[in-house]
């Protein structure tokens, strides 16, 4: 058994690990050393806690038991998950942080011995505390719930915009504090319990508004944002239980997601309430474009074939790819990765261009040329490269529409207007890989398919992808 | 603005400065155009087709010279041109004034505005547009191999024909500028086989790309002496070079020489003994008879037969393809003009900022500005691009400082905000809150500092972080007891095993996806 010293002293040494564990991934070299101190601060933080002072042992099976169990499933799905669909496992892992929160949010309230000491202005902000605690892991939950769903494709990822719905989230803010109030004067455990459910209730029906008001394109920004609530949430019962642990971890986390949103709503040039108000979705800015008479962009769309696409790959010097979320669907990263190894043994100098939204969670399409094994140092940045293009011969687009739209820097009042984007359509040709004409996420017409110096390749991106491929190879 | 073109007046010369089609442009920029009547016959352009451009003809090139604010020229300026040319105006043409100081103290002394055009700094690719050296030269070389195939006995394309086998004629082209390489593709048009040398290794994969062998000098020394042109080589360097060409005369039916180095006379590639070993019938074309010529029999602008060669030695080629040498030529200047006149007002700005538009200034209102100061070209880019995207995402995120004002108002804020927690709250809450805002700053500076690239795994090691949740659970499974209290054992303990066994969840499963994703990051 530690003494209360040691296991305070061991909580400081995991926090330094967990910092030096976020430190490490200012690089692709450092982040794997990054992530093996994280494991060794969480250890530390869990057998100084099950070894210290407040842990009995009676309660060691209990905890064998159900880390065993939660541990097996964690591994059996990291093991097995695609990289594709990490930004519904992210979502899904926020949520159960969030419903953990809750848990041991009402665990608390309900333990006699937490506040036994405490009275005053010490008990009220105690009760604050579980109460917020709550709030926020319930939010996290039901948001993160539903933001899986959202990006597994359970449910659609058209924005739901019920009438009225700033008005009901406002009154659901004022009946939840009205209830606070209440919570704060209960006389007894089960009295105040009445009032937490319903405000739990609450909670939870906010946390499902509020993402399924989001649409398809902002999802990294709800990704990120739900990443920051899981923050908070461990924040919040901190406080509630008095560790500084849990307090410094969940704001770490908590300012990791807050800024990772940023980011994602300054690529997009949209400001972070209007993103959590919802409704930037399918279709709702086009109809308005085309009843205005504006022009629709001219010219013509000309289409293209793999055979011709390998031709003009293997006349190219220099050549940037630009993935989106297409290339996530169709899993066309490994082919992706064979046609840049089949160019670069030619000599082409073959890039990849990242834009910060593509893909449906920050830095999503990173990870998957880095599993195709895309080596990480020809993934560059929208910043790094955007100046490039001119130089460059063939630029390719795969399966992204929003972030290579011209009309956001030409046309000021499309509603992308403004959203820093990668300009394939300076390079020499551009090609764009495409299943039909429809539009982005953000349902803008896109003047970049009419360009004189674009090529179409209609079809399924893996399937031209081989054919390019078995082109280039021939 | 008026744009005037006179008729350029050095014998034998057939382009023009400027061709109805560019009329029509310059006219939509806002200038009136007069142009000297006749001045586009040598080139196939008649006074009708510029006055249906809308240009008025004016005869007599004295009134071009006196009633211009800008004169379009094609070659040097002569000193009797110069004589009439209104004072205060703006020349534009071809000056060289390394070659011509007394033209340019004559320039000078007239208080114009005079524009090189081939002074144009070329390294600049925005200024290739109005890159009339390269224009002219490209047109220059494709005529050589015409003026090659006009006096070769032989067809340049192998044929197996009824009456027999023809060979196909062997071309070697020394130098492979522009005009070098506008020589490879016309011959390989044309189906001979084509060979090229240029002292610049790296114009190999250019000659290659047009049809040509490249024949390497077996010497090692780099030849690039910028501006596209070479530099002179070392005697080792030579020697070498010499034997080369004397093998390829010995080879070849036809030897066009393009070499030429800025601001001396042509380097000498074939000797009269090379010449000599030539095949009978067999054809030079030295398009740098002009500055002395790169074979030692060239006569400048003549064509003579030697030792059974025939050496052609013309010094106007442009003039004898000048339509499409003055259509290119007006592209150029139209190009130079737009430069000047952005603003589409008809009024010229020569803006010395520019780097392109300064290299191109000599004189500026009749001071010499030549030579320009050398460009400071931008470092070829690899590791330097790479670094400016910290600076915009470096801590603070935005790059651009709040405005004062809102500063002022986040200040108050979080001020106001402060006194209330400090008023009510317990010493012991204030301990933690310490901790938390501290927290907060150190995950952001920490955060900011995260590539890109890695935020994935940074959202998947956070969540893998954020299981330290289970603390709290862990301590309420089974603390030590107080006598006496009466606790809900029972309901604490299956909501924090339920607890324990989310976070493991995240626990096991976020650091393991986030160590399978690390290990696929690899250069």
């Amino acid at each position: 058994m530690m003494s209360a010293s040691l296991a305070t002293v061991s909580y400081i040494g995991a926090i330094i690990l967990f910092i030096l564990s976020l430190g490490g991934l200012s690089n692709p070299e450092s982040s794997r050393r990054g992530n093996l101190y994280g494991m060794i601060g969480m250890a530390i933080a869990v057998l100084a806690t099950v070894f210290g002072p407040r842990v009995t042992m009676a309660g060691l099976p209990w905890i064998i038991g159900a880390m065993l169990a939660g541990g097996s499933i964690g591994l059996y799905a990291a093991r097995k998950v695609q990289m594709t669909q990490m930004p519904e496992l992210v979502a899904l892992m926020h949520s159960l942080v969030g419903l953990a929160a809750m848990l041991v949010g009402f665990a608390n309230y309900i333990d006699p011995m937490a506040a036994l000491n405490l009275s005053g202005a010490e008990k009220a902000i105690h009760e604050i505390e579980v109460y917020i605690g709550i709030l926020i892991g319930a939010v996290t939950f039901a948001g993160s719930l539903i933001a899986f769903a959202k990006l597994s494709g359970k449910i659609g990822g058209k924005p739901l915009l019920l009438p009225g719905r700033h008005f009901m989230n406002l009154a659901g803010l004022l009946v939840v504090i009205g209830f606070g109030w209440q919570f704060m004067h209960a006389e007894s455990v089960s009295s105040g319990m009445t009032a937490l459910t319903i405000m739990t209730a609450i909670a939870l029906l906010f946390g499902i508004h509020m993402v399924m008001a989001i649409g398809g394109a902002d999802m990294p920004v709800v990704v990120s944002m739900l990443n920051s609530y899981s923050g908070w949430a461990a924040a919040a019962t901190g406080f509630m239980l008095n560790n500084d642990l849990l307090i410094v971890v969940g704001a770490l986390v908590g300012s990791s997601g807050a800024i990772l949103s940023y980011i994602m709503c300054r690529a997009m040039n949209r400001n972070f309430i209007s993103v959590i108000a919802g409704g930037f979705g399918s279709g709702s800015g086009k109809p308005a474009k085309k009843a205005d008479g504006e022009a629709a962009p001219a010219g013509e769309v000309l289409p293209v074939s793999a055979i011709e696409t390998a031709e003009l790959l293997k006349d190219a010097k220099n050549v940037i790819i630009v993935p989106g979320y297409g290339m996530a669907v169709a899993q066309a990263q490994h082919t992706v990765n064979e046609i840049t190894k089949v160019l670069r043994e030619k000599g082409v100098n073959v890039r990849f261009g990242i834009h910060p939204v593509a893909g449906r969670m920050p830095g999503h399409m990173n990870v998957l040329l880095a599993e195709a094994r895309v080596p990480y140092d020809i993934v560059m940045e929208m910043d790094e490269l955007n100046a490039d293009f001119p130089d460059t011969d063939v630029s390719i687009v795969i399966g992204a529409n929003d972030i290579v739209n011209p009309a956001a820097q030409d046309d000021p009042t499309s509603p992308i207007a403004g959203m820093p984007v990668l300009e394939v359509w300076k390079a020499k040709t551009s090609i764009v890989m495409k299943r039909s004409m429809a539009t982005g996420y953000a349902g803008v017409d896109n003047p970049l398919f009419y360009k004189e110096n674009n090529r179409m390749l209609f079809g399924d991106a893996k399937k031209m992808l081989e054919e390019v491929l078995s082109a280039l190879k021939a | 603005m008026r744009i005037g073109i006179p008729a350029e007046t050095r014998a034998g010369e057939k382009r023009v400065a400027t061709v109805p089609e560019i009329v029509e442009k310059l006219i939509k920029l806002g200038f009136n155009v007069a142009v000297e009547a006749g001045a586009g016959e040598a080139a196939n352009f008649s006074d009708e087709a510029y006055r249906a451009a809308g240009a008025e003809i004016v005869v007599g090139a004295a009134k071009i010279w006196a009633e211009s604010d800008i004169v379009f020229k094609v070659t040097v300026a002569s000193s009797a041109e110069v004589e009439v040319m209104r004072e205060g105006i703006t020349l534009i043409g071809f000056i060289w004034p390394a070659q011509n100081p007394e033209l340019m103290q004559q320039l000078a002394a007239k208080k114009v505005t005079v524009l090189a055009i081939d002074c144009l700094p070329r390294q600049l690719s925005r200024a290739q547009k109005m890159d009339a050296l390269t224009s002219q030269a490209g047109v220059a070389g494709y005529r050589a191999v015409i003026e090659a195939a006009n006096v070769f006995g032989r067809f340049f394309n192998g044929q197996i024909t009824a009456a027999g086998k023809v060979p196909p004629a062997k071309v070697f082209i020394a130098g492979a500028g522009v005009a070098g390489l506008a020589a490879i593709g016309a011959a390989a048009g044309l189906g001979a086989i084509v060979r090229a040398n240029d002292t610049r290794a790296e114009v190999a994969d250019q000659v290659k790309s047009l049809g040509g062998e490249f024949v390497k000098v077996e010497y090692e020394e780099e030849g690039g002496g910028g501006g596209g042109y070479a530099k002179v080589m070392s005697e080792g360097f030579l020697q070498a070079q010499r034997e080369m060409y004397a093998k390829q005369a010995r080879e070849v039916d036809i030897i066009i020489t393009t070499a030429l180095i800025p601001g001396r006379p042509a380097p000498m590639l074939i000797t009269a003994d090379m010449v000599k070993s030539m095949k009978p019938g067999s054809v030079i074309v030295d398009m740098a008879g002009e500055r002395g010529g790169n074979c030692e029999l060239t006569e400048a602008g003549l064509v003579v037969v030697k030792h059974g060669v025939t050496i052609v030695g013309y010094t106007d080629l442009n003039s004898r393809l000048a339509r499409q040498s003055s259509t290119l030529y007006s592209t150029n200047l139209f190009r130079l003009i737009e430069e000047l006149c952005k603003t589409r007002d008809g009024m010229i700005n020569v803006n010395m900022e520019d780097d392109a538009i300064r290299g191109l200034t000599v004189i500026k209102d009749g001071e010499i500005t030549w030579p320009a100061p050398p460009l400071k070209m931008p470092a070829p880019k690899p590791a330097a691009v790479a670094k400016p995207a910290p600076a915009a995402q470096g801590h603070g995120g935005g790059g651009k400082p709040v405005s004062a004002g809102k500063t002022a108002a986040i200040f108050a804020v979080a001020a106001v905000l402060f006194l209330l927690i400090g008023a009510y709250a317990p010493a012991a809450f204030l301990g933690h809150f310490t901790v938390f805002v501290l927290a907060c700053f150190v995950g952001y500076m920490v955060v900011w500092n995260v590539t890109p690239a890695l935020h994935t795994p940074l959202m998947s090691v956070t969540n893998a972080i954020s299981s330290i949740i289970a603390i709290g659970a862990l301590v309420q499974i089974a603390p030590p007891l107080k006598e006496g209290l009466d606790r809900p054992d029972v309901w604490i303990c299956a909501l924090a095993v339920a607890g324990i066994a989310l976070t493991a969840v995240n626990m096991f499963g976020g650091f393991a996806v986030t160590r399978r994703m690390l290990a696929m990051f690899r250069k």
